[in-house]
């Protein structure tokens, strides 16, 4: 099967300043995929290049089989992009803003489908309201209804979460989750970890315009960090832990294992050695500390 | 390749249509206030002393200059305030993201722009009826200086609002090429009552040829032959359109 997204060789230099320093990467059909980094990584720089609002110095993007450049065309009714920035047309309503995208895709007649995004995203009431009269929320809700007019296979949405307050952040990924689940691609950028993890089958961690680490969530979790035990102790730590050395973290000793007994070992063997525990919490690995030593060590 | 995306293109020239139709006080009204104050004044000051072409009355004269010039002014502003607010706010990225060609983005912001010199042009002139009748001896002629001259400043429009980064940009390129170019073309006077030196300045300036070619559409006369007009005036807006082409290609300054 075509890959949703094929990036080869992705060269980007701003004058002296290389914002993208050789991506490689394929997102398969139906992959809910997370493309995460610091600021300045080289995100943005690599979705406007697939986009085609950027040339690469360098290096190739297609989308579903078609170049950005030499078929954008195809490409670009392929593709819907959520750009970062709060942007909108103050000259027009909500309505008149999704009629016009919709014309420039080709698309005449598309009320029925355009009534159905603002019901899904919860716009029906603002549909005449001037872009000017919206919140900031409702405004990145129009972006991603832009984005949608023409029923892209893939879609990408760069940082749509940020700034956006709890309720609808939640109302938002549901309604991707689903658009996923319909079979869409989804590429998404954000800073916050835990949504990433929950959401995405696979991330791609960039730094500095080069990919760090691409796998799988789940790996990508196994690989870096197990389950940790965090323990507060009165007094010192006692000997004969069966040769196990906790890390010290302030307060706390912590204990890491792949493996839930273990750890729970290592608890009675403290309750044993007559370790007076004041508290103790068990962790699972998040992509936060991935995230963290992957940095680190990409340094 | 696909074939081209007419609907597209259709879309984005009744965007830019919209756009200046839902403030038209601004984009319509004020330009032809402006311009009948220029008549009034320069008619009341002159017209008793002044006759052009031997028998042409001053405030008669004046019209179809003040007209083509609305023309071009309304064009140039259409596309370049256009362009150069859609880069400033960021929304330009709605019409760089759909598959639009840069053929298509070059002719539906030209024709806007056109159509709005058209309409405030024809206001210029409907206002001027106050003052003076004044109406086509070859419309024909009229019609095709407005069509030509008009896509020449929507496409110098085009230039500006890609290249200016701010509005004081905008505005110098509005005030230090269009602006005298305009003034120096003949629009309050017949070159021909110009010192020779000025004369032979003026026949380097190619606005002049466009009020020149217009205005013989309204009498019959004018300082050169309006065919020869018509050739400058179509070579001037080939070589242009051919360089605003070339631009939107590179994706200069709109695809980094
Ligand atoms: N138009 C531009 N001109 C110059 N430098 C740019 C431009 N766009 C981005 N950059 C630089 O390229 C690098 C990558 O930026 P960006 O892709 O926006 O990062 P991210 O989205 O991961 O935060 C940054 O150092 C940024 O300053
Ligand atoms: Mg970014």
């Amino acid at each position: 099967m075509t890959a949703a997204i094929s990036v080869r060789g992705a060269v980007k230099h701003y004058g002296a300043l290389q914002a993208l320093g050789g991506v490689d990467l394929d997102v398969a059909q139906g992959e809910f995929f997370a493309l995460l980094g610091p600021n300045g990584a080289g995100k943005t720089t690599l979705i406007s290049a697939l986009a085609g609002l950027i040339r690469l110095s360098a290096g190739s993007i297609r989308v579903m089989g078609h170049d950005v450049v030499d078929d954008y065309r195809e490409a670009r009714r392929m593709v819907g992009v959520v750009p970062q920035e709060l942007v909108f047309d103050p000259f027009f309503s909500v309505r008149e803003v999704l009629r016009l995208q919709s014309g420039y895709f080709g698309l005449k007649r598309n009320d029925d489908w355009i009534d159905e995004l603002l019901a899904s995203l919860d716009l029906t009431k603002k549909a005449d309201a001037n872009m000017r009269q919206l919140s900031g929320g409702m405004k990145r809700r129009v972006l991603v209804a832009q984005a949608l007019v023409h029923r892209p296979p893939v879609i990408v949405l760069d940082e749509p979460t940020a700034g956006v307050d709890v309720e609808l952040r939640q109302g938002l990924w549901a309604f991707v989750r689903k658009l996923n689940e319909q079979g869409h691609t989804i590429v998404l950028t954000t800073h916050y970890l835990e949504e990433a993890q929950t959401l995405c089958n696979r991330i791609a961690m960039l730094k500095a315009g080069r990919i760090v680490a691409l796998d799988n969530t789940v790996n990508l979790l196994r690989a870096v960090d197990g389950h940790t035990l965090r323990v507060r102790i009165a007094g010192d730590l006692p000997a004969g832990l069966n040769g196990a050395a906790p890390e010290r973290d302030g307060e706390h000793w912590v204990f890491a294992s792949d493996d839930y007994t273990v750890l729970l070992d290592r608890l009675v063997a403290l309750r044993n050695a007559g370790a007076a525990i004041t508290e103790f919490e068990v962790g699972r690995p998040d992509l936060e500390k991935v995230f963290v030593d992957v940095m680190r060590r990409a340094e | 390749m696909s074939g081209a995306n007419l609907s597209g293109f259709k879309t984005l020239l009744y965007k830019e249509l919209l756009r200046f139709w839902k403030v038209s006080l601004q984009t319509i009204g004020a330009p032809v206030l402006s311009t009948v104050l220029y008549l009034m004044i320069f008619s009341h000051v002159l017209d008793s002393h002044v006759t052009v072409y031997g028998a042409i009355e001053y405030t008669a004269f004046l019209v179809p200059g003040l007209v083509m010039m609305a023309v071009l002014q309304n064009a140039f502003a259409n596309s370049s305030s256009s362009l150069i607010q859609s880069k400033i706010t960021g929304n330009i990225v709605f019409v760089l993201l759909p598959p639009i060609s840069y053929r298509e983005f070059y002719a539906a912001y030209v024709l806007a722009s056109v159509l709005r010199g058209v309409l405030v042009g024809f206001g210029v002139w409907l206002a001027s009826l106050i003052f003076v009748f004044v109406a086509p001896k070859a419309p024909l002629w009229v019609l095709i200086f407005t069509l030509t001259g008009g896509a020449i400043l929507g496409s110098l429009g085009v230039i500006a609002g890609i290249w200016a980064e701010k509005f004081d940009q905008l505005a110098g390129f509005q005030n230090f090429l269009i602006m005298p170019l305009t003034m120096l073309a003949g629009v309050f006077y017949s070159v021909h009552s110009l010192p020779v030196f000025w004369l032979r300045v003026s026949h380097f300036n190619p606005f002049f040829y466009m009020i020149d070619g217009f205005r013989y559409g309204f009498f019959g006369v004018s300082d050169v032959s309006p065919w020869l007009s018509l050739s400058i005036v179509s070579m001037f807006l080939a070589v242009l359109a051919a360089l605003t082409l070339r631009m939107l290609a590179s994706g200069y300054k709109l695809r980094g």
